[in-house]
């Protein structure tokens, strides 16, 4: 079974960003930069499945040549090699038609993606990738047996691959719904499907022998014209002081006229 | 840091990451209440193997993975976050305990010990210090003589790190006539007969475990001898520097804890209606503090750095040790002053490590001996 999974390099979450001033982007002197969170339990599921059933996983990241980091960190979990796409910074749309020319080379069972990355939150690239495919999707993919469940301590997959077909427990408004899908297919992943597993010192030596392919972007002939144009990055409104009041008639009167929320 | 930095590579910087997040899940959550326990669980060991912890500096045949004196550096860094120095020597206790059967033991002897420890599934200790002394490591008095295809050792050993739990204590013995060379090592089985042991209570160091040790006509099977009867002695040495270099790390990445916790304090401690760190006697403590660090930063990375190239610098290292003690105790001692009642509470890092500053002032070699050491080694 071939695996292909994405690992995005995304801003530390534990680090607070900062807005430049004209609101053009980021700053990212002294950012500490991490593989998304989404993307190390996709890495981690895609070790797992392989570890089960046999077969390679390849680490794709689309970015500046600085995200061989991430895509090492990966080979240093496991993984067994990489394949970075330079390019700027792309909306969702061109990371799902880079990936679809990917993933027409490489020919994978299996596309193994986080649900969304930490930085934008957009949420959108398995789904195109899928649509642009023309393969089934399992978004939001989680574990029936939750993650303090013995399942979980075997380090076992909670994406369940039989005869061709995956099983996929995924998170809805309502709980947990299971479904299949054929392979080859798309699936994305939630965070309660495993705890990733740290990269281990001997993996981080050995990952360093691990061949990491560069694909300039242009080279893949790929339409990557921006769908999505940000105007402008803009702090949230600081949050204002709390305010004591009287009584619950008070309350209920802010609640209706200020807040507007009833 | 940048990958551009004249010591720390990319794989540093890798496993400082992996290793950071590791001590976050797996030790902060939990240390206050290893240490109230006296005690941190034994799985914890079988974790620090997963993330190649435990396997650093042995020989990947044994399990092992290769490393340069700036992985020791990053690793004390890391679990220094904890401020819980006896976690550190406990988890780490197979860094002295392992050095002489990997040294100098048969094949057989490290096939069937290294491997074990380095999967966290058994735990080592290194026993040389006696109730008689520990300096004088060349006059220990506990005898082994051969029985047979047996050792029988007769005597006591004491302030033994993991001593209580260890499965493979790695025992310094006296097999032949007076001084050094009489001394021979070795590895008496947690389940010994004619071995036991008691708790000791310390001033720090809480969650590691630390005993004395009394044989009584123990038997220790004579395949356990570490390489030749005799020649004990030079296999105690040989790990002496690396565990003197990674005492040094520990006392400084301690001292920068307890920096950062008084730094912090001082920013946000507000008395006579200014923030601490507003005033002079403060703020000049602080930057003596954090000068120091930088200078016993310096001293220990070039030490590491000449480590690394194959030197073995001893009155360097000897220092080197003293100096980051040095920094610690001005670093714990001035944080508990900042904080002031709070650095006298438990709770407070800094009060643990104001603790914990003499037992690396007198373990693996106390500062008077290490400036005896350093004097002989420059030719005065
Ligand atoms: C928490 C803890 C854990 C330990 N873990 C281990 C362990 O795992 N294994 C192990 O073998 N040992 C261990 N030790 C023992 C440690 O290595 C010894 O305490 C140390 O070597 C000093 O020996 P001593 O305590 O017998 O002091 P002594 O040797 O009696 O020395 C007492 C004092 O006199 C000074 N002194 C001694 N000789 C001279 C001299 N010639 N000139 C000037 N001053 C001198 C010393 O510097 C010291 O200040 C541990 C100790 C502690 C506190």
């Amino acid at each position: 079974m071939k695996i292909l999974v994405t690992v995005k390099r995304v801003t530390d979450y534990e680090r607070k960003v900062k807005i430049k001033p004209d609101g053009s982007g980021f700053e990212t002197e002294g950012m500490n930069f991490v593989p998304n969170p989404f993307d190390e339990i996709a890495v981690e599921e895609a070790l797992r499945l392989t570890k089960e059933h046999g077969g390679d996983v390849v680490v794709v990241s689309i970015g500046p040549n600085d995200a061989t980091q991430q895509i090492r960190q990966a080979l240093a979990m496991g993984a067994q090699r990489g394949i970075l796409v330079q390019a700027g910074e792309l909306d969702s749309d061109a990371v799902a038609r880079v990936l679809q020319k990917l993933v027409e080379k490489e020919n994978p069972d299996l596309v193994l993606m986080g649900k969304q990355a930490t930085d934008d939150d957009a949420n959108q690239a398995g789904q195109l990738l899928a649509g642009y495919l023309g393969w089934p999707q399992a978004t939001f993919a989680s574990k029936t047996e939750g993650l303090e469940s013995a399942e979980e301590k075997a380090q076992k997959p909670g994406v369940k691959v039989a005869d061709g077909w995956a099983s996929v427990a995924r998170e809805a408004d309502g709980g947990i719904e299971t479904i299949k899908v054929q392979l080859p297919a798309v699936i994305t992943t939630d965070l309660r499907l495993n705890h990733p597993r740290f990269a281990s010192l001997p993996g981080i030596m050995k990952a360093k022998k691990k061949p990491i392919e560069e694909i300039p972007v242009a080279s893949l002939g790929v339409d990557i014209t921006p769908k999505v144009r940000v105007l402008k990055y803009e702090e949230p409104p600081a949050r204002l002081a709390g305010v004591k009041v009287a009584d619950v008639d008070e309350l209920v009167n802010k609640l209706k006229n200020e807040a507007k929320v009833i | 840091m940048s990958a551009a930095h004249p010591h720390y590579t990319e794989e540093h910087q890798a496993f400082r990451q992996s290793l950071r997040r590791w001590v976050d899940r797996e030790i902060l959550p939990h240390v206050e209440a290893w240490e109230a326990a006296r005690a941190f669980p034994r799985e914890l060991y079988a974790k620090a193997a997963e993330i190649g912890l435990l396997g650093m500096g042995f020989p990947e045949a044994y399990g092992g993975v290769p490393m340069d004196p700036f992985h020791v550096i990053i690793t004390c860094e890391e679990l220094a976050r904890a401020a819980a120095g006896g976690l550190s020597a406990g988890l780490m206790s197979h860094s002295i305990g392992l050095p002489p059967v990997a040294h100098l033991g048969s094949e057989a002897l490290k096939a069937r010990v290294i491997p074990p420890v380095l999967a966290g599934e058994k735990i080592s200790a290194l026993a040389v210090t006696e109730p008689s002394g520990g300096s004088d490591v060349a006059n220990l008095r506990t005898t082994a003589r051969r029985d047979g295809d047996h050792y029988v050792l007769n005597g006591q050993k004491t302030f033994i790190t993991s001593g209580m739990r260890a499965d493979f204590i790695t025992c310094a013995v006296r097999t032949g006539g007076e001084g050094m060379g009489g001394i021979s090592i070795v590895v008496v089985p947690g389940d010994a007969p004619g071995l036991a042991r008691t708790p000791l209570e310390k001033m720090g160091w809480w969650c590691s475990d630390t005993a004395t040790l009394y044989f009584d006509e123990c038997r220790v099977p004579a395949e356990n001898l570490v390489g030749e009867e005799n020649m004990g002695f030079m296999g105690l040495m040989l790990n002496f520097n690396n565990e003197r270099l990674a005492l040094a790390a520990n006392a400084w990445a301690f001292a920068k804890v307890a920096f950062e916790e008084a730094l912090g304090w001082a920013k946000e401690r507000v008395t006579f209606g200014r923030p601490l760190i507003q005033r002079q006697a403060i703020r000049h403590k602080l930057v003596d503090m954090q000068a120091d660090l930088l200078a016993t930063q310096a001293f220990l990375e070039a030490v590491a750095a000449k480590m690394k190239a194959g030197e073995q610098p001893i009155a360097d290292i000897c220092m080197l040790k003293n100096h980051a003690v040095a920094c610690m105790e001005h670093c714990a001692g001035d944080a508990v002053q900042i904080l002031g009642g709070a650095g006298y509470v438990q709770g407070a890092k800094a009060e643990r490590i104001y603790r914990e500053t003499k037992v690396i002032a007198i373990g693996g070699g106390a500062s008077e001996i290490m400036k005896d050491l350093a004097a002989r080694q420059l030719g005065w």
